[in-house]
């Protein structure tokens, strides 16, 4: 193995930063009884936890391809080192077969041979055509290419039999070492944490997973693209696209939402009229249009300025976070609007009224009285934010507006097979694929948001 | 008429079913009124919405019989059951502002009664529709008839709600505290009204209150209720000559009243028991001044005291309980200079209307208030909603900028200040809330709450605050592990404590008190009125009490402001307002009170509609459209200020 | 109420100007009219003159607010500024690059793109309202639960699926109707009705999520008590009491999107090939075609803010409270 150099991606920080903010924002919520009892709430409804547990298995994807290194070149001895152009994940290592195993252009999922005819030539001369069989995809399976669906069943159950072993090892962990558990108490449903729902979609992920990672040694499971790439290592490079756009976007409307929405409700007057004029003005303009304009006007600025740039994946993922500040910039209006109203109705309480009576500064008020009342209103839209931002990406890349063409994301994908349900016969998988993946991602933060916004309002506890 | 057997009535909360009213049994006959007495959470409420069977989705009939006229209602289907409610058997609720659909007009809502229960239509309907809001007293049918509830004051919604159950021609009225919401002028309205029609159709009714006033103003026969449960059932001549149930000797014990000034009023400790975790054996048990070790073991039978008087309760003693009498400190001190001085005080609110949003007129929520409070003495401002006295009180403190008028406070005016030095100067002017749920942030430890005030002096530190904290728990009445606990773990009576040691944490010289105890039970007032008292005895503090209750006003006040239209029309010592009031709104709101004990055939006055808007007060003198002795002049000038003694003026042309 | 509606459109014109500025400073400041010409000429045939016959071709070759060659009135109308930014205030959009007018292509396009919005927003409103009500009618029964689950799964849904699979699936397997294209007159309807029909079917999920709360919200009231107490059966209740006054927020929450579309749906006009306003745009985005963008974000503001007013007339017809007073 080759010398290596830790690369950090803007966005990579970025997303190390959140994952620190979240375990501090842990912390302090562990300290705080009223947020503590909510989070408890969360903690008990069965399907909230199903749908988390299945965001932790997307985050870990995401983690692990946020982790980027580059290998160094061979060279002479002597030599300074010299790195490769190419900027690699640890996703990227530990999925090298599927990222390195490319096939000539389309092949159906767990299929030997290509999709469409070619003319091959004979081993005795002359030509036939036929569907040549694939440069790696099953392979193993030599002249014994007959008993491939053996094989696949065969391997299938293998995996499944050790998914179901492994499943049941980790049941036996949880009911043994969380407090007052035992597997009865879990099976019945009768713990103050839904363990239960966790186990079971625990066991669902293990049951696809397993199997899909030990046929995808020797197959192409979800099949390959035009260009012969594996699809399910596009899905699985996509998952960072799609939480990166979900949570970085929020990361930067976050604090111009909730600092605006809090200072115009609070102060109102003139500061109040400033702040509303500046949102009606962005509200005003249709939400695509504007992120177009500002992905137009993003572009001509990177196409300028190519030496700006060190690497192709330096400009994409730098592509990447301008278009998750012009999202933000673009969303923020709505949450800053609903801060403001409840900041509007809050001020009016007996208990910021007596604080005033006690001569506490506004910053103060601010501090400890009002945006801890207004905490929950910010978990609900940053969950509910999410989901709606991951489908937008897809739309928007679609478009043209979106992540570079050369990030692998939802949308990118969705676009390149766009045409495929038009030809004869129809390639169906890369899209069904990344619908089905977007589908599951999206449904799972859905089902998480409507948890914690029945945790977390006031109305419904 | 009515018989109601053995009801009981829960809630579901996850896998079981609490029971909200459990196991009891009365009767109604025709034209008989029939009080359900208790405090918040007894379950009076449910029972009435259980009779018409309309219990909110996770209420559950558990058991019992409802019979009206022998028929069975529990066992009728949903169907059959429209038939009743609203025809036989008609409700009227508390809140009359969202009990009225906003987007119907006043007519469309009467006419859906008229032909769901009378197959009325057309012209046959509106004339009947005229006839009944005729007999409700609202002038003007025809055209109320096209008007939407929110063009209709307070009462009058009151007043439609009443028509929309009179339209069904019902045996029974089931009244759900009718004027809770309501002024006290416009209470002995509607009650007035309430009675009367229910003397001419021979309706039997139910009401249901927790106001003893009203009991003894409307009803024949009172059913008192606790946790759930009948405690006792007695005629009004026996409910109110003999009560013989503790609790029920304790809620009159815990009136204040005139009679009692100057000592404590008497309290139930404790509170109502969660629905989760009834006692065993009498539910009143655990507050009971008479409780003996039966009372803990099994649950009391009914037993009969005299003819019609049943008491569910092991004790047989009759005696009142033993007063719980205070020292009475009505040494008059002499008048010292005042600590507070309001001079013309004026708080306008611009009314912005047209193109340019220009200001078109102002509404005069204080239009000239002038008020002086020596230390250690307490001057209660007395008015209906809408009067402004919570505006007087605010605009004190500085929290609302006055338009007009000096704050002086000992002599230093407020109004000129700005910033960190209006902070300084206000701290020794403290104010207690109203709402007890929002006047304390969630999101604190008490401890913290209660630090606020101090922590921004910086005096003290660590220990020294710790033993302040304490100190001032104990004062008000609170355990000293209450400090790390959260505001939601509290009562309400437990919650206006802690925001009273808030404002105690400061040393206040006074405090603005806005409506204390309005949001509390009976029993509850009592406890944090003489917590009031108790400290302006030991810490010499002055209070301004915003209030709208009399009785209150009695217990505590030296002296009294009352306000109408954002201005004082009377101000004087207590007695003599009260004992001699001038102003014929004073004796008006005075005679509006329902007394709780049988009335002494007292000669009432009764004011014809409502407060009008301040934002188009009536020339002149500004009750003279109510005023029973208004003559030309009233209509052409405010009167200024007549001097009936040395501390007594009053603002009439005609102070009888 | 006309001083009212005067008012409102007065406030509108500050906030106009401020999309305006915002427009110009994106456009114009991110980027000089050097970096777009070099952007659009491409890397081999960027030369000083290739990039000044391109500014001077589009007018770019201005000053940007203040022209100090210029004398007179003109120092201030022969720029940038006024020549692409101020003439919009009239309808003067300029040129697209295809050398066409901007002002008369979208008036062209106006009424396909409206052919398809219109009937999709109105029937989407239709079914979406209904479903909710049913939901609502049932609240708390299976019916309810696994309604919503719907919705949540719905909504969890690509909208590009949505169009992706009904094309495939209508159009191409079962050929029902032609897969994309548009037609003039009473033929047009064939073209219609799969994009009305998928437009309809994508909005489902959050629409009914959000009607269905907002009856739910109108069902606790004290007034649907006082209905059930006058022994009205639930049917009445709901659809004389309930529906009315959930109405308000419902139709005055929609009110707003009415104007906007006139400028189409982006999505569905470009895969059905509708020649309306949402085509236009995408294909002046894929060819960087500035000035249209521009016109379009232009529009885009002017037809919201008209929403807007129409929202704030609407309260005022549909809610007796604002009216009377």
């Amino acid at each position: 193995m080759n010398g290596w150099q830790l690369v950090i991606l803007w966005s990579d920080g970025l997303v190390w930063l959140l994952l620190a903010a979240g375990l501090a924002l842990g912390g302090l919520i562990a300290r705080s009884p009223p947020l503590r009892v909510a989070w408890q709430r969360v903690g008990a409804n069965r399907i909230g936890m199903a749908s988390a547990t299945v965001l932790l298995a997307f985050v870990g994807i995401g983690l692990l391809d946020s982790l980027h290194y580059r290998v160094a070149l061979d060279g002479k001895p002597g030599e300074p080192i010299r790195y490769a152009i190419e900027v690699l994940s640890v996703l990227d290592a530990l999925a090298t077969p599927l990222r390195t195993r490319n096939e000539k252009t389309y092949s159906a999922p767990l299929a030997s041979r290509l999709y469409a005819k070619e003319t091959l030539d004979q081993p005795g001369g002359g030509a036939q055509r036929d569907y040549p069989r694939l440069k790696h995809g099953g392979l193993h399976l030599g002249e014994r290419e007959n008993e491939r669906l053996a094989d696949i069943a065969f391997t299938t159950f293998r995996a499944v039999v050790l998914a179901f072993l492994g499943w049941l090892a980790v049941v036996a962990v949880v009911a043994s070492t969380v407090n007052g558990a035992g597997w009865r108490k879990i099976w019945r449903g009768e713990t103050a944490f839904a363990w239960s729902a966790v186990l079971a979609t625990l066991g669902v992920l293990l049951l696809v997973a397993v199997p899909v990672f030990s046929l995808s040694g020797q197959y192409h499971v979800f099949g390959t693209d035009k260009v012969g790439q594996d699809v399910l290592y596009q899905i699985l490079k996509s998952v960072r696209t799609a939480l990166i756009i979900g949570l970085v976007t929020t990361l930067v409307m976050l604090p111009l939402a909730v600092l605006l929405g809090i200072v115009a409700g609070y102060f109102r007057g003139w500061v109040d009229d400033v702040i509303q004029y500046v949102y009606t003005v962005l509200n005003s303009i249709p939400g695509v249009l504007l992120i177009a304009a500002a992905v137009l006007m993003m572009q001509v600025v990177i196409d300028t300025h190519p030496a700006w740039f060190a690497t192709a994946a330096e400009r994409a993922d730098l592509r990447l976070l301008a278009l998750c500040f012009i999202l933000g910039i673009t969303s923020w209006t709505g949450l800053c609007r609903l801060l403001r109203g409840e900041t509007l109705k809050l001020r009016e309480l007996e208990y910021i009224q007596a604080a005033q009576a006690f001569g506490v500064s506004s910053t103060r008020i601010i501090g400890r009285h009002i945006l801890p009342n207004l905490m929950h209103i910010v978990i609900i839209a940053l969950v509910m934010d999410f989901s709606g931002l991951v489908l937008a990406e897809a739309v928007l890349s679609y478009v043209g507006i979106g992540v570079d063409p050369t990030m692998t994301s939802f949308g990118t994908m969705i676009n390149n097979a766009r045409m495929e349900l038009g030809r004869e016969p129809v390639v169906w998988w890369s899209l069904a694929a990344a619908f089905s993946a977007m589908f599951i991602l999206v449904l799972a933060a859905n089902l998480f948001a409507d948890a914690i916004r029945d945790a977390f309002d006031p109305r419904a506890a | 008429m009515l018989e109601v057997h053995d009801l009981r009535l829960g809630f579901t909360a996850g896998p079981q079913t609490l029971l909200a009213v459990d196991g009891i049994s009365f009767a109604i006959s025709r034209g008989e009124t029939f009080a359900l007495l208790g405090e918040s959470g007894c379950g009076k409420s449910a029972t009435a919405q259980g009779l018409m069977r309309l219990l909110p989705a996770a209420g559950r009939l558990v058991g019992g019989s409802i019979r009206l006229d022998g028929e069975e209602l529990l066992a009728l289907s949903e169907a059959q059951m429209r038939a009743y409610r609203g025809g036989r058997m008609a409700m009227i609720f508390q809140e009359p502002a969202t009990s009225l659909n906003p987007v119907l007009t006043v007519g469309r809502q009467i006419a859906e009664v008229l032909q769901q229960h009378q197959a009325l239509s057309g012209p046959a309907a509106s004339a009947r529709m005229v006839d009944l809001l005729r007999q409700v007293g609202i002038a003007d049918p025809e055209r109320r008839l096209d008007e939407y509830p929110f063009q209709l004051s307070g009462g009058m919604k009151q007043r439609v709600m009443i028509a929309i159950a009179l339209a069904g021609e019902p045996d029974l009225l089931i009244a759900d505290e009718p004027t809770t919401a309501l002024d006290v002028t416009v209470q002995a309205q509607i009650l007035d009204l309430l009675a009367q029609l229910q003397v001419d159709r021979g309706m039997g009714m139910l009401l249901i209150t927790h106001d003893l006033g009203v009991v003894a103003r409307m009803a024949q026969r009172i059913g008192v209720m606790y946790a759930g449960e009948l405690v006792e059932v007695a005629s009004r001549e026996d409910f109110f000559a003999q009560p013989r149930h503790p609790y029920t000797q304790a809620l009159f014990a815990a009136l204040p009243d005139v009679a009692r000034r100057g000592m404590a009023l008497a309290t139930i400790p404790g509170q109502v028991p969660a629905l989760a975790a009834m006692p065993a054996g009498c539910r009143f048990a655990e507050r009971c001044p008479q409780v003996m070790a039966v009372c803990r073991a099994e649950a009391p039978a009914w037993r009969e005291v005299t003819a019609g008087h049943v008491v569910r309760c092991h004790w047989q003693g009759a005696a009142a309980m033993p007063m719980q009498t205070g020292d009475a400190d009505e040494t008059e001190s002499a008048v010292k200079p005042p600590y507070l001085a309001v001079d013309g005080l004026k708080v306008h609110f611009p009314i912005r209307q047209g193109f340019w949003q220009r200001t078109v007129g102002h509404v005069r929520a204080v239009d000239g208030v002038s008020l002086r409070i020596s230390p250690g003495r307490t001057l209660a401002l007395v008015g209906e909603s809408g009067c402004g006295k919570t505006t007087v009180g605010k605009a004190v403190l500085q929290l609302i900028k006055p338009t007009a008028g000096q704050v002086r406070l000992a002599g230093q005016p407020l109004e000129a200040l700005q910033g960190a030095a209006l902070r300084k100067a206000r701290r020794p002017l403290q104010m207690i809330f109203q709402d007890p749920f929002a006047s304390l942030n969630p999101r604190l430890r008490i401890g913290e709450i209660i630090l606020e005030g101090m922590r921004v002096d910086a005096r003290g530190k660590g220990n020294e605050t710790a033993a302040a904290l304490t100190r001032l728990l104990v004062q008000v009445g609170l355990p000293a592990d209450t400090v790390d606990r959260y505001p939601h773990e509290f009562s309400g009576g437990q919650r206006q404590r802690i925001a009273i040691a808030r404002a105690l944490a400061v040393q206040p010289a006074l405090l603005i008190c806005d409506e204390p105890t309005s949001a509390l039970d009976v029993s509850v007032q009592a406890q944090i009125l003489n917590l009031l008292k108790q400290l302006q005895a030991d810490l010499g503090v002055a209070y301004l009490f915003i209030t709208h209750n009399f009785a209150v006003v009695d217990y505590l006040a030296h002296d009294i402001a009352v306000m109408y239209l954002g201005r004082i029309v009377e101000q004087g010592r207590a007695d003599e307002v009260l004992s001699r009031p001038a102003h014929p709104y004073t004796q008006a709101l005075l005679s509006a009170v329902p007394a709780p004990r049988l009335a002494l055939a007292r000669q009432r006055i009764r004011l014809p509609g409502e407060t009008p808007s301040p934002a188009r007060p009536p020339s002149g003198c500004h009750f003279h459209p109510r005023c029973p002795q208004a003559s030309e002049r009233c209509r052409q000038d405010y009167p200024s200020g007549t001097a009936r003694s040395a501390t007594h003026t009053v603002n009439c042309h005609f102070p009888l | 109420m006309l001083a009212y509606i005067l008012r409102r459109l007065f406030y509108a014109l500050p906030i106009l100007i401020g999309v305006n500025l915002l427009t110009f400073a994106l456009f114009f400041i991110v980027n000089t009219p050097d970096d777009m010409a070099r952007m659009q000429l491409g890397v081999k045939r960027v030369t000083p003159e290739a990039i000044a016959h391109w500014k001077a071709e589009r007018g770019y070759d201005k000053p940007l607010f203040i022209n100090l060659a210029a004398s007179g009135l003109s120092t201030v109308t022969n720029t940038i500024f006024f020549d692409k930014s101020a003439r919009m205030f009239v309808g003067d959009f300029g040129r697209a690059e295809d050398g066409r007018d901007i002002a008369r292509e979208i008036g062209a396009r106006m009424g396909p793109s409206l052919a398809i919005a219109l009937p999709t927003f109105m029937l989407g409103l239709f079914v979406t309202v209904s479903f909710a009500l049913l939901l609502a009618f049932f609240r708390a029964t299976a019916l309810d639960v696994w309604g919503v689950v719907l919705c949540v799964a719905m909504m969890s849904i690509s909208g590009l699926f949505y169009i992706i699979g009904g094309q495939y699936l209508i159009a191409k397997v079962w050929k029902l109707v032609p897969i994309s294209g548009f037609g003039d007159g009473l033929d047009a309807w064939r073209f219609l009705v799969l994009p009305v029909f998928i437009g309809v079917i994508s909005g489902i999920g959050s629409s009914t999520r959000w009607y269905r709360t907002i009856f739910l919200e109108e069902v606790s009231k004290d007034y649907v008590r006082t209905a059930r107490a006058k022994g009205l059966p639930e049917t009445l209740v709901f659809f004389r009491h309930i529906l009315r006054n959930a109405m308000i927020p419902i139709l005055t929450g929609v009110v707003v999107v009415i104007p906007l579309l006139f400028m189409g749906s982006l999505l569905t006009e470009s895969f059905f090939g509708i020649p309306g306003l949402g085509s236009y745009t995408i294909d002046a985005i894929n060819a960087q075609d500035f000035a249209v963008v521009r016109a379009m974000v232009f529009i885009g503001a002017v037809l919201y803010i008209i929403g807007l007013i129409l929202t704030d007339i609407s309260y005022t017809l549909v809610d007796p409270r604002i009216r009377f007073s």
